[in-house]
Formats: C-alpha cells, structure tokens, sequence
C-alpha cells in the first residue's frame, strides 16, 4: 500500500474581504460574490511567502506521520510565486526542519497545479522503491493584478503532503495526467503580475482539462462519483469546481468539505491540495477521495484516495485547516493589503 | 553580500540549534566555544523547545531603514522551555494584546530581505499561543 | 602607581555641526583642552569614537588625529567601547600616566553622526548583531524592553520616568556646550512621538556632532601649568553580556554596579560619599536603573526619587547638572570625555549657573550598549 502517511497545512491569519476590494476599484461586491462565489481570502503577512508556509505546512505534515525527518529522501515544491527564480524553496524547508543533506530537492512550476505535480512525483519515488518517504509541497502567495477579477481570488496558503508505505492513512489508488499547450493564463519572466485570457481561462482551458482528466481517472480505476465520499477540485474561485461536479456527476454534498475557496480564496498551488487536507482532517476509514487540479497553460492531474483506519491516528495530531480558515483571523483594508502585498512603488 | 555570515548561522535560526555544556549542563543559543559558567569547552548539539513565555517586549515604531517597511513591530525577549532567553518579533499580534508572561511560540518566518536583489534572509518569530 | 590629575579640559558645542568634519571637531576640542591646561606638549592621546567607520568612513582616528592636531610622532590609540569609547580612553589615559610611562597625555573623543549614514545601524553595532539586531531590534527598543521589565517589576510610573528628561533639559538650558538649551515640560515628553514603546522621542538622547577631550598628567607636575588640578580618586570598568536577554537581571544592570563596587572600594569610598554625578542617560529610564546600581537608592526607588527632586540639582545628589546625554546631546564617542568635562567643571566651581555647591567628589559613569560595557571613573578637588 502507497499514499499519503502525514499531511499538513498552513494559512496565514490575515484576511481582506471582497467588499474591501471592489470599493477601491468601483465594482459592486454583491455581484461578484454572486458570480464567482468567494467571500473573502487568505493574505500573507510581510514576513510570509511560500517557503515560510510550506516549512509551517510541512511541520505539521511530519507532526502526523509521526517520521524521522531524516528518512525523507526527497522535497518537491510546487508554486507559482517561488521566493527566488533560481534558487530551489525546498533547501531552505529542508534545513529547517532537519531532512537531509542525502535528499533530493527540486522547485515545480505549473501555475495551479505544481502542489499535485509535487505530490506526484513524490509518490511515484515511493513506489518506485527508490525512498522510503517521500514529501510534495504545494504552496503560495500569488499575486493578482490590481482592479483584476483575479486581484479578488490570489490568496495565499499550502499543504504538504508525506507519502511512504508504511502507516499509509490515504492509500493512493489511481493517478492520472492530461495536457496540453492552451495559453489561459501566463506570467512572463520579470512581470510582477500574470495575465490571462478572460473568458478563455473556462471552458477551453479549465473545464476541458479537468473533466478529461477525471473521466479518464473514473474509466481507468472503473469506478463511478457515488462511489466516492468526498470530491475536490482545483478552486479557482468559488463557482468553477461546482460547475465542474455538476458536469461530472458529484453532488453538492460530496463537494462540501474541500471546497473552501469562498474563504480561502484561491491558493493557486495549494487550492486542491488544502482542499484535499480539509477533507482528510474529517474523513473516516474506507472513504474514497476523488481530486483533480488544474494549472494554467494546461493540465490536470488527478489522484483516488482510499482512506485507511490510521487516519483516526493522525487528525488531532496537527492543527486542522478548518481551525487555521476560521479562527484567529485579522482582517486588513485595502491600503494594508497593498502594503502586504508589495503592491506600492517604494523609493530605492 | 553576506552569503557567508549567513549560511553559518542557519542552523541557530532555522532550527534553534544550541550547544548544552557537558559538564554543568547549561545550554547556550548561539553555541558557544567555552562555558562561561564553568569553563568547559565541550558541548552537545540540542535543538531548543519552540515553546516560551515573554519576559519583556516593546514596540518598535522607528526601524533602521531596513525595517522601515515593517514598522511598527512588536519585539520581545523570550525565555524558552529549556531556560534559554532570545530576542525575538513578535508576528501577527495586535499590540494592544502584549502582555509580560504572556505564552509564545517560534515559527519559521521571513526575517528580512537582503535589499531588492539579494538574499532573502529566515529566522523565528515568536506568535502567541 | 603614581596620582594622576586632570589640568585642563575643553569641548566643541555639541548639535549639528554641519560645516565641521569629524577632524575638525576633534582637534577644535583638543586644542581647547591643551589651551586651557597651559602645557605646551603632550606625550600621548587617546581618541574615543565608536563608529567613525560606519558613520564618516574613516578608521585609524589615532593617526588622523594626532597628525591633524600636529603632534606627529606622539603615540596615539583609537579606543572602542561602544557608548564608553570616551571613558575608557580617558581610562586608558589614566593608566598611562599612573604607571609612569607618559607625564602628559591627552584623552578626547568625537563622533561625527550627520554625515548622512543609517544612525540606527551604526548604533545597532553596539547590540548583538547576528542575535537581536538581526531581529529588527533597536536601541530605543533594547531599553524600552528594560522600561517595560522594570515598570512591571516596581510598579513605576510612566511620568516618573519621564521626569528624567524634564530634569536634565532643567540642567542644559544653563550649559552654554548643549545640544538642546529649552526647557520643557512632562506633557511634551509624554505627548512626544513614540519611538519604541513606551519610549518617546523626548526620552532619547539625540543625534549629534560633538568633541571634547581632557589633558591628564602626573600629580606631582601639575601644579606646574595654568589650569586648575583635580584628581582622579578611582577608575573601574565591568563588561557583561553583549545581549540583554542574556543578562541576568532585565531591570538592572550589572557591569554598572560591579564598576561600581570597584571603583568605591579603590576610592575607599560609598555611594553616600558622591556629592553628584554624571551618569549615562541615553534613555531615561537608563538613569533611573544606573542610579540604583550606583547605590544612589534602592532597587525600585530610582523612579521616586527624580520624581522628589532627589537628583535635581538643589537635591541630595545633583545627577546629569550638565543636562546628561538628553539635553547636552550624545556624540557617542565624545560623551565619556564631556562626563569628566562636567566633573571638572563642578569640582574647580568653574559651573556658573549649574554649579553644586560643596562640589568635593564627583563620579562619571559611561556606558556602552546596552550595559555591556560600563567605565566609572570617580574624581576630587584638591
């Protein structure tokens, strides 16, 4: 049995609300509540940036699995606002949490969707038999361009994710991947902000990619959605992944607990991974998880997860996202947020 | 540029690691070459408890430039689990909350940058538990 | 070791001294000092500076000065000790002269901190700078942290802290070489900016340009040349942590009351034998703290007793006449030496409208830090 042994989360406690957005650029916030269905979202202190939450995310994940750190032989993580261009996030998490130094470390890149890449690449070294454990990380701070629908959704947050045989608590059964080169959504190198491609990022990008990768997930594991508890999807804003359920066959219900981004907000490479830990934190043994992200410029990647009993072993022993999405939040105005978010021409 | 002096000091603020004096047992952050209590010069590697209290703090309203973004900021001195004492910020906290004695914790944070191309530079924080 | 006297002083006005580099205030203080001592060459000199790197970019101040004060070839040591850099060249000085090497050496100091550097950084040098610089942390922070520990401890009043700084500006509106000659009052220091809570503005000592320096020599020639001897009775000096949350106590500070102890013991003196003092006020709350470590008051009373006028300058022991760091300024390597000016100034009854009467004994204390370093220096009139 391969997947997932300790899992963890980390949201920071700063939020901004989409009133507080809308104001500044003149647009009603009751319609784009309506029409994207997000609320509010996550925003990074100025201390905070994608290694910081996946070192947090990642202690977390170890407190679950209950390893030695030293027996994590590699660290993917993915993101789309890595700290440095060049200059892998994963050295930094290693030394600070003790992997190491006869680990393999790599930085992953696919807009939304490098967390699950990381996360498949690790449990791909597992069952390989090339490690004993291995970790894949999806996180970040993305940045949307001012007065941009986006500007609503960019939020910041990540989950970890230790795969390893042995104490699995979600045992991964199929896996899948569907790409190809549709230009939704992009950012050039030295651009601070990304572009996209308006009504284009739905249906020939995200829809095609998610719901091909998903039916090809339930004709190759032969199985139907009613055979699943809980389903995720990437979370681009509150409204896509349940129109994508819909499309699919999944109800509300099985949607339910990992749809978090009308609070959350989208966390980019962190959406379906931390919608998958909200889901894990209440799951019971033998539920059956289907989740499929999306990165942009595009693919999907798709995983079944099969909750084992250990699961009862490891919810409490690290703090539940549902505790880090509600509680403790602080709430900041639009000027605050600039500031955070380093959105102000400063002087040299 | 200060590649060096920072990588040798990664291990003290990524993972609180300090030196324990083998002999009288007194744990020292950072480690140090000899004991001043009683002179030894060995010492065991321990990573420190990420759990304290706060002894005193302040606010910081006037940073040197390079904190001038971050300004105000809350500073304390922390008295760790194992005895140790750091000088630490104090992250996420609304400043009317500060109190002596209050309970704290360190995490992983970015401390600061090394200007708009250089390193960007880790360490701890303290938050309230 | 032989008796060692103070013969003459002198000082530049202290503020910002734009159109004078850190050469010129230099050797403008020491040529008064010599001018004023009336000798006619010295054997050696000591320059306290603390960051004349950092804030002029210049190092190597015992060559510069001496050669732009003419002395060449005379020896001459830059000394380092943070905030003390003044004290302990004055105590360097001392040493030189008791133990018979040199007859007439002159110790100064200066610091040049207009010149346009980051001063909060180049003061933070005086912290740890990999262990509570690094933090963010300043030095208006250091000592807010110990105001913030010691109100907590004993209870002391925002205001009686803040009195410090009402006192001392008291005291600078009659020194002619001050920074800052206003008066002002307790709501101006407790409506001022907050700097690092519950510090304001007008609780810091300044930035400022600044000089001063003192001719030492021999006992037994001094009587020889036009200025007045006085003589140094003790010196001591104390280091501790260079970290404060290392320290043993947050609310008081040891290398000041070890320093202290010495330097009674060597004097065969007590604290109630000090007619007044020059103490270093960076901060106010530093002077409350330094005064119980003095063993002024006790533990806790420090606070009480500005608030009574026990330090004022009528009071049981006048402390900071010359308007302290606070109102006189605080060019850090100039200050040690302007503490000493001060005592000079009091015990040769040369302090006009500061004077303390029966001025006999008069004790300076420099620190450097945050109580890391503390030199006491205690001095008579003859």
């Amino acid at each position: 049995m391969i997947g997932i042994v300790g899992y963890g989360s980390y949201l920071p406690r700063y939020r901004i609300k989409v009133e507080s957005i809308a104001k500044e650029w003149g647009s009603d916030p009751e319609a784009i509540k309506r029409g994207l269905q997000l609320y509010e979202k996550t925003v990074p202190g100025l201390d905070e940036d994608t290694i910081t939450i996946s070192v947090e995310a990642a202690k977390n994940a170890l407190l679950r699995a209950g390893i030695n750190p030293q027996l994590i032989g590699a660290v993917y993580i993915g993101s789309e606002s890595h700290p440095y261009a060049v200059k892998p996030s994963g050295t930094t998490l290693i030394d600070a949490l003790g992997i190491g130094p006869n680990v393999h470390v790599a930085s992953f890149e696919f807009a939304c969707k490098a967390g699950t890449e990381a996360m498949y690449i690790a449990y791909s070294l597992v069952k390989a038999n090339e490690m004993k454990y291995a970790m894949g990380i999806g996180a970040d701070t993305s940045q949307g361009a001012p007065g941009d629908a986006l500007e609503y959704s960019a939020s910041a947050g990540g989950s970890a994710f230790i795969m390893g045989k042995e104490n699995v608590v979600a045992e991964i059964l199929f896996t899948t991947s569907y790409t190809s080169d549709t230009p939704d959504f992009w950012r050039r190198e030295h651009e601070f902000y990304p572009r996209h491609a308006g009504r284009f990022t739905g249906e020939p990008a995200y829809f095609r990619h998610v719901i091909n990768a998903a039916q090809n997930l339930l004709k190759k594991s032969g199985m139907k959605p009613e055979d699943f508890k809980y389903s995720v999807f990437h979370m681009p804003n509150g409204k896509f992944p349940q129109m994508a359920a819909k499309k699919l066959g999944f109800t509300k219900k099985q949607m339910e607990v990992g749809w978090i981004a009308p609070w959350m907000g989208n966390t980019y490479s962190g959406s379906s991974p931390t919608g998958l830990s909200a889901v894990l934190d209440v799951a019971k043994p033998g539920d059956k998880i289907f989740m499929v992200s999306f990165g942009s410029g595009a693919g999907s990647d798709g995983f079944i997860f099969k909750v084992t009993d250990k699961i009862l072993d490891v919810q409490d022993k690290a703090v539940k996202l549902r505790d880090m999405l509600d509680k403790g939040k602080i709430y900041l105005d639009y000027g605050e947020y600039a500031k955070f978010r380093g959105k102000i021409i400063l002087n040299d | 540029m200060i590649s060096p002096k920072y990588f040798r000091e990664i291990p003290q603020r990524y993972r609180l690691e300090a030196g324990k004096c083998k002999k009288c047992g007194t744990a020292y952050f950072p480690p140090r070459l000899v004991c001043p209590e009683c002179k030894s010069k060995e010492f065991t590697k321990v990573n420190l408890s990420s759990e304290g209290k706060l002894l005193t703090y302040t606010i910081v309203r006037v940073g040197s430039d390079k904190f001038s973004q971050q300004s105000p900021f809350a500073v304390g001195i922390v008295e760790l689990k194992d005895g140790v004492r750091l000088t630490t910020q104090l992250a996420d906290v609304e400043f009317d909350k500060l109190k002596i004695g209050l309970k704290v914790k360190l995490v992983f944070r970015k401390i600061q940058d090394e200007g708009k191309s250089g390193l960007h530079c880790y360490g701890y924080k303290a938050i309230l538990i | 070791m032989r008796d060692v006297a103070v013969i003459g002083v002198g000082m530049t006005k202290f503020g910002e001294l734009w159109g004078k580099s850190l050469r010129d205030i230099f050797v403008e203080a020491a040529l008064k000092a010599i001018e004023n001592a009336g000798v006619d060459h010295i054997d050696s000199m000591y320059v306290g500076s603390m960051s004349s790197g950092l804030f002029v970019g210049q190092e190597h101040l015992g060559a510069v000065m001496a050669d732009y004060l003419g002395m060449n070839p005379i020896p001459a040591t830059r000394v380092e000790s943070a905030c003390a850099s003044g004290g302990v060249a004055f105590r360097s000085a001392y040493f030189e002269v008791a133990s018979g090497n040199s007859d007439i050496v002159l110790a100064g100091g200066a610091e040049k901190m207009t010149d346009g550097a980051d001063v909060t950084e180049a003061l933070a040098t005086a912290a740890d700078q990999e262990y509570e610089v690094y933090q963010g942390v300043t030095f208006p922070g250091l000592y807010a942290m110990i105001a913030n520990a010691y109100m907590h401890q004993y209870k002391t009043k925002r205001e009686q802290i803040a009195a410090v700084a009402v006192k001392n500006h008291k005291n600078g509106a009659n020194n002619p070489n001050a920074q800052f000659r206003s008066e002002i009052t307790l709501d101006q220091v407790l409506n001022s900016t907050l700097v690092a809570d519950p510090l304001r503005l007008l609780d810091c000592s300044p930035v400022s340009d600044g000089g001063a320096a003192v001719i030492l020599c021999s006992m037994d020639i001094a009587k020889k040349f036009k200025g007045t001897p006085i003589r140094i009775k003790a010196t001591a000096q104390a280091s501790d942590t260079i970290s404060l949350h290392s320290r043993k106590s947050l609310t008081s500070l040891t290398a000041v009351s070890v320093a202290a102890a010495k330097a009674y013991k060597s004097a065969g003196l007590t604290p109630k034998d000090i007619n007044f003092a020059e103490v270093h006020d960076c901060f106010t709350i530093a002077e409350i703290v330094v005064t119980e470590d003095l063993g002024f008051f006790a533990r806790g009373k420090g606070g009480s007793a500005v608030e009574k006028g026990l330090t004022s300058l009528g009071g049981k022991i006048p402390i900071n006449t010359s308007g302290g760091l606070k109102s006189k300024g605080h060019p850090v390597g100039a200050t040690g030496i302007a503490q000493i000016i001060e005592v000079y100034e009091q015990l040769t009854e040369q302090a006009g409208k500061r004077q303390v009467k029966n001025a006999k004994i008069g004790l300076a204390q420099n620190m450097g830090g945050s109580g890391a370093s503390c030199v006491i220096n205690i001095l008579e009139a003859l």
